[in-house]
């Protein structure tokens, strides 16, 4: 028998409901369990340009570039960017804090910040602070 | 009447320090450096060949610095412009010219189609995608500014042709050119469809920042253009009119101007826009007909991957409106909650 057409889609939305359902509730787990921060660039944007953490818990932090130049992911407070504004390192590597990702590569970090309050993290390459470059990084008690 | 190269020359220069130093186009300088100016284009189309002559102006500084193009196909020929082309389209169109106005203005590699060298500028035609070309940049040691993968998507997705000039200032210092002196350059490009980059000219620019440059059209009959030069959207049409004898023999007869037709219509669109207002491009209808809106970069070129995309959104709210409607008719079929009720 040929079952009616919007009754032959049943299947798919019920499974479609239910994938989405079940990665919702593994999203929402991860983030508990402190897994990745994921930190996308795309058109030299940071997404999400917030991001949360705990003071004096690590926290993973993903960068993906998707763009095709290379971009930076320095995070700190006022004083370091203000180095940063005016320093001339081509490149970051050496601290957990300082990263450059190139063009279409991703890089991964670990920070842990023991006090708490706002860091701001921004790409200092030349123009990009200034195109929108910023994000935050909140640490909770 | 054939003009004197030093005169002309005399008149950029003049026009350069008169004018603001503004107006740059694409520039890709290394640690966002400045120093190339762009002023004048001429997009002459003829016989289905796109004739794009433009001038690249030293405007100071030592090292190695430059800009990119799209362009809207591949280029037969790459060669030195007409030493006065432009300015005698500037001195046909403003009678009493205006010192301002004339200025101002997978990761594969990307092909190399063909490389030139004209004065001290390195002119390289490039095919490839966003990625490819900012690999390029990066490995030539420039550095494309914050709004670069945006704006190298924006004309990837239509014309994957761009041309990279590279201009050498300690080379253009031991020529001896001098602040303002222009390198004119004359592509010949085969299309059916020929455009103008506009976009391109507010490339690492902030949003506000003023770009003012001529765009002449020099077509067999007046063209339409898209968008509408209207004033309020930074295009101004300052001339169109059936291009004088005198101007076509002029043109003619500078440096590989030969293809210059017997008659012609010249148009002549002023841009005085901020950056963020140029978003598009200049489609050009040369044959009376109407300009295509993905040349101008209103609409992206329809591809078989935009058609997958399109299905697979369609799909995507297909299932969003079916789950909605089965939670509706759960909630509509569920019995009334409460004491049972007489029929």
């Amino acid at each position: 028998m040929r079952l009616p057409r919007a009754q032959r889609w049943l299947p798919v939305v019920a499974a479609v409901l239910a994938i989405g359902a079940i990665g919702s509730a593994f999203a929402i787990a991860a983030a508990r369990a402190g897994e990745p921060a994921e930190i996308r660039i795309r058109y030299s944007a940071f997404a999400p340009a917030t991001i949360r953490a705990q003071a004096g818990r690590p926290i993973e932090i993903v960068l993906h570039n998707d763009d095709p130049i290379d971009h930076e992911w320095i995070v700190g407070d006022a004083a370091s960017h203000e180095r940063h504004r005016n320093g001339t390192e081509q490149a970051h590597d050496a601290r957990p804090t300082e990263i450059t990702v190139p063009a279409g590569e991703v890089r991964r970090t670990t920070v842990t910040f023991e006090v708490p309050g706002t860091y701001t993290f921004i790409c200092h390459l030349p123009g990009h602070e200034a195109y929108g470059m910023v994000g935050r990084l909140i640490v909770r008690p | 009447m054939r003009l004197g190269t030093a005169l002309s020359l005399a008149v950029v220069a003049l026009l350069v320090a008169a004018g603001p130093m503004a107006a740059c186009g694409g520039l890709i300088g290394p640690n966002g450096a400045v120093n190339l100016l762009r002023t004048t284009t001429l997009a002459g189309y003829h016989d289905g060949v796109e004739h794009y002559v433009t001038a690249f102006q030293f405007a100071g500084g030592g090292g190695s610095f430059g800009s990119i193009t799209p362009l809207p196909g591949i280029p037969t020929a790459v060669e030195k412009g007409g030493d006065w082309t432009l300015q005698r389209l500037v001195r046909e169109t403003s009678p009493a010219p205006p010192f301002a106005a004339a200025v101002g203005q997978s990761r594969d590699a990307a092909e190399e189609l063909l490389k030139v060298r004209i004065d001290a500028l390195d002119l390289t035609v490039l095919r490839g995608g966003a990625a490819e070309i900012g690999q390029w940049a990066k490995e030539h040691g420039f550095r494309l500014p914050p709004d670069a993968p945006e704006v190298l998507e924006f004309y990837a997705g239509r014309s994957p042709i761009f041309l990279a000039a590279a201009f050498d200032g300690d080379a253009a210092a031991a020529r001896g050119q001098q602040l303002g002196d222009g390198t004119p350059v004359h592509l010949t490009i085969p299309t059916d469809a020929p455009w103008v980059p506009l976009r391109i000219l507010g490339l690492g620019k902030a949003a506000e920042e003023r770009i003012e440059a001529d765009v002449f059209l020099l077509t067999d009959q007046r063209p339409n253009v898209l968008p509408t030069p209207i004033g309020r959207n930074g295009l101004e049409l300052a001339y169109s009119e059936a291009a004088s004898q005198p101007l076509l023999d002029d043109l003619r007869s500078d440096r590989g101007m030969g293809w210059i037709p017997t008659s012609g219509w010249l148009t002549k669109i002023a841009i005085d826009a901020s950056a963020d207002q140029l978003t598009f491009d200049l489609a050009i209808s040369a044959d009376g007909g109407r300009p295509s809106r993905v040349d101008a970069g209103f609409e992206l070129a329809s591809t078989g991957a935009g058609t997958d995309q399109n299905l697979r959104g369609a799909i995507a709210l297909l299932v969003v409106a079916l789950g909605a409607a089965l939670a509706l008719s759960f909630v509509l079929g569920r019995p009334a909650a409460g004491p049972m009720r007489p029929v």
